[in-house]
């Protein structure tokens, strides 16, 4: 986790406590003391999710190019490669979970605020491909700001390209469970993130259409207290629960047995 | 008229002043007593007002192009659907929750063709605005734009959407409404939609807000229309933190429609007046009506099966991306 830094102790970012490292790594970044969940990266939201050895990347080789030749972008995008340790904003891959087969994607907020160009874009939809030649369910992570800036309109419409290829798999039965993780925002929440069959959310997570960088004053007085949060989705009906971390892999695999249990089903009515 | 008057546009309207002055009939017999030969001097300046608005509308800058797409004078939706087909019936509502008034449509006809026309319509006066919430749709703007969608697909209509909006709303009856489900829901919805769908951006083309009725067979954008992931002042807030450089945000973001053709986001730019589409409307519209008339006409040759097909294919070859096998550091498992 690269918001707090390497030592014994550090600073909880949701109660500022002192809470130890070692400590929080077994409650799996949540702070004991106030339950505040902390960002995770790719890398440990899928040891914390998938049986252990069984994640196998795809598309692993796609990385950006720079279609607006956008000032700055090919030197962010390279330092934000070295900074977060991956090569672009989402990782996927096959997986099992429990035992019960997924195509998996984690994003990566460290890489440019998980944000969604070209390649997020196009390994969102080889995701939900795969998961249709698989025939197998989709679990998405998402922890994106929205489209990435700096490949503008192209950036855009990876909203429609991803946001069609969830519906193409909806067509062809794939159950896709979207989860949503601190923040998602802007054009990913807009988007796929949106889509899913079933749409979990860690609690305390930044949720909405708006990212924060719209300054609530700009949004009109008298927000409530859990605007733009998990939380306040949930109330209004766009997400179906807020979900603790150390709940999830559970709460997935439940999802997972259920939809593999009405697959099973289907086969039946088939072959009688 | 004069407060909607851009700076680059102020030496076109001067001269426009000038020679309307001249045309008085009390100039003219001014004129004559002075023996001054008034219509070659009109004719004169007449001449010169093209060059200049010519010189000026060759040489936009992005920036600029923003400031015409979001001209007050512009035309919007409603304006073009009046100028372009035969009759058209406004519908209201979502049939969940409520009538969003940034969003109209309804059925119509085009040279006595059944159509459905969607669009996203920004006030003219200040009172029209706040109705309207500047076009600034929320979650039932959107149901309302799927659900006449749906209308166009039920009954064999083809969809005509027209687009402009600096953005989708975002305030706390957007969040409540579910503004991002929503404009998911319609691409999701619309790039599967058995009918042609024709998009044409005629100003701002703002974003997830532009997205959530921009999905379509073919796309079309006016030539000073702009279409952008970010409106230029967010984008140098957050570059730069000044907003000041919004002009330079503008350049770096390609937002304009010859742009976004070239980056084969839009498949036609349709020449404005000269001026801008506000300068002639009824030019504008009656070019908007042709090229609908034979986008249409082209489509109307696939079948349905095979639209929806290439419809789909459209977005998916979107993106640009280099490939490189992972080095042995960065293909390490994670822990």
């Amino acid at each position: 986790m690269d918001t707090v830094p390497d030592g014994v102790a550090s600073k909880c970012l949701g109660c500022d406590e002192i809470i130890f490292v070692r400590e929080l790594e077994r409650n799996l970044q949540v702070c004991s003391k106030c339950g505040y969940h902390h960002r995770l990266t790719s890398a440990e939201r899928l040891a914390i999710t998938v049986d252990p050895d069984s994640f196998v990347e795809t598309d692993g080789d796609l990385l950006p190019d720079d279609p607006l030749e956008f000032p700055g972008y090919v030197e962010k995008a390279s330092t934000a490669a070295a900074s977060s340790g991956v090569r672009e904003a989402i990782t996927t891959g096959d997986a099992t979970i429990e035992g019960l087969p997924c195509v998996i994607g984690v994003a990566d907020f460290g890489f440019m605020g998980g944000s969604m160009g070209s390649v997020v874009g196009e390994k969102i939809v080889r995701a939900f491909e795969r998961a249709v030649e698989r025939a197998v369910p989709i679990v998405i992570f998402s922890a994106s700001g929205g489209a990435r800036m700096q490949e503008g309109l192209v950036a855009l419409m990876q909203m429609a390209k991803t946001s069609a290829a969830a519906k193409r798999a909806s067509l062809a039965g794939v159950p896709f469970i979207s989860v949503l993780t601190d923040p998602t925002t802007g054009g990913v929440y807009a988007s796929y993130a949106s889509l899913g069959d079933v749409i979990l959310a860690e609690p305390g997570a930044v949720v909405g259409f708006a990212g924060r960088r719209v300054g609530r004053q700009d949004l009109g007085g008298h927000l409530p207290a859990n605007f733009q949060t998990s939380e306040f989705q949930a109330e209004h009906g766009f997400v179906d629960r807020t979900v603790p971390r150390k709940e999830m892999r559970a709460t997935l695999a439940f999802l997972l047995r259920f939809f593999a249990a009405s697959e099973a089903r289907e086969g039946e009515a088939d072959g009688s | 008229m004069a407060a909607n008057v851009l700076d680059f546009e102020r030496p076109i309207i001067e001269l426009e002043n000038l020679i309307a002055e001249l045309r008085k009939p009390e100039k003219r017999a001014e004129a004559v007593a002075s023996g001054i030969d008034l219509d070659a001097e009109i004719v004169r300046l007449e001449n010169e007002l093209r060059r200049a608005t010519e010189q000026v509308f060759a040489n936009l800058s992005p920036w600029e192009e923003v400031l015409i797409a979001r001209h007050k004078d512009r035309p919007y939706a409603l304006d073009y659907v009046r100028m372009i087909f035969d009759q058209y019936m406004e519908l209201s509502g979502d049939r969940v929750w409520a009538n969003d008034e940034a969003v109209i449509g309804g059925p119509a006809f085009l040279d006595g063709r059944p159509v459905v026309v969607i669009g996203q319509q920004k006030g003219r006066d200040l009172r029209e605005r706040q109705r309207r919430n500047f076009g600034c749709a929320r979650g039932p703007g959107f149901r309302k734009a799927l659900r006449l969608a749906r209308l166009a697909e039920r009954f064999g209509r083809p969809l005509i959407s027209f687009v402009d909006t600096s953005a989708a709303a975002a305030d706390l009856r957007a969040e409540e409404t579910g503004v991002s489900e929503a404009i998911a829901r319609n691409m999701a919805e619309f790039a599967f939609l058995r009918t042609p769908i024709v998009a044409i951006v005629i100003g701002e083309g703002g974003s997830g807000g532009a997205m959530g009725m921009a999905v379509g067979d073919r796309v079309l954008m006016l030539e000073h229309a702009v279409f952008s992931v970010i409106p230029p002042e967010g984008c140098a807030a957050i570059l730069w933190r000044d907003k000041e450089q919004a002009p330079q945000a503008a350049t770096a973001l390609k937002l304009t429609a010859k742009s976004a053709q070239q980056l084969g986001i839009v498949e036609h730019v349709l020449p404005e007046p000269l001026g801008g589409a506000h300068r002639d409307p009824s030019a504008m519209a009656a070019s908007i009506k042709l090229s609908i008339t034979a986008v249409l006409e082209e489509l109307g040759r696939m079948s349905l099966d095979d639209l929806v097909a290439a419809r789909y294919a459209r977005y998916r070859r979107m993106g640009v991306w280099r490939t490189e096998p992972p080095s042995e550091r960065a293909a390490e498992k994670p822990s």
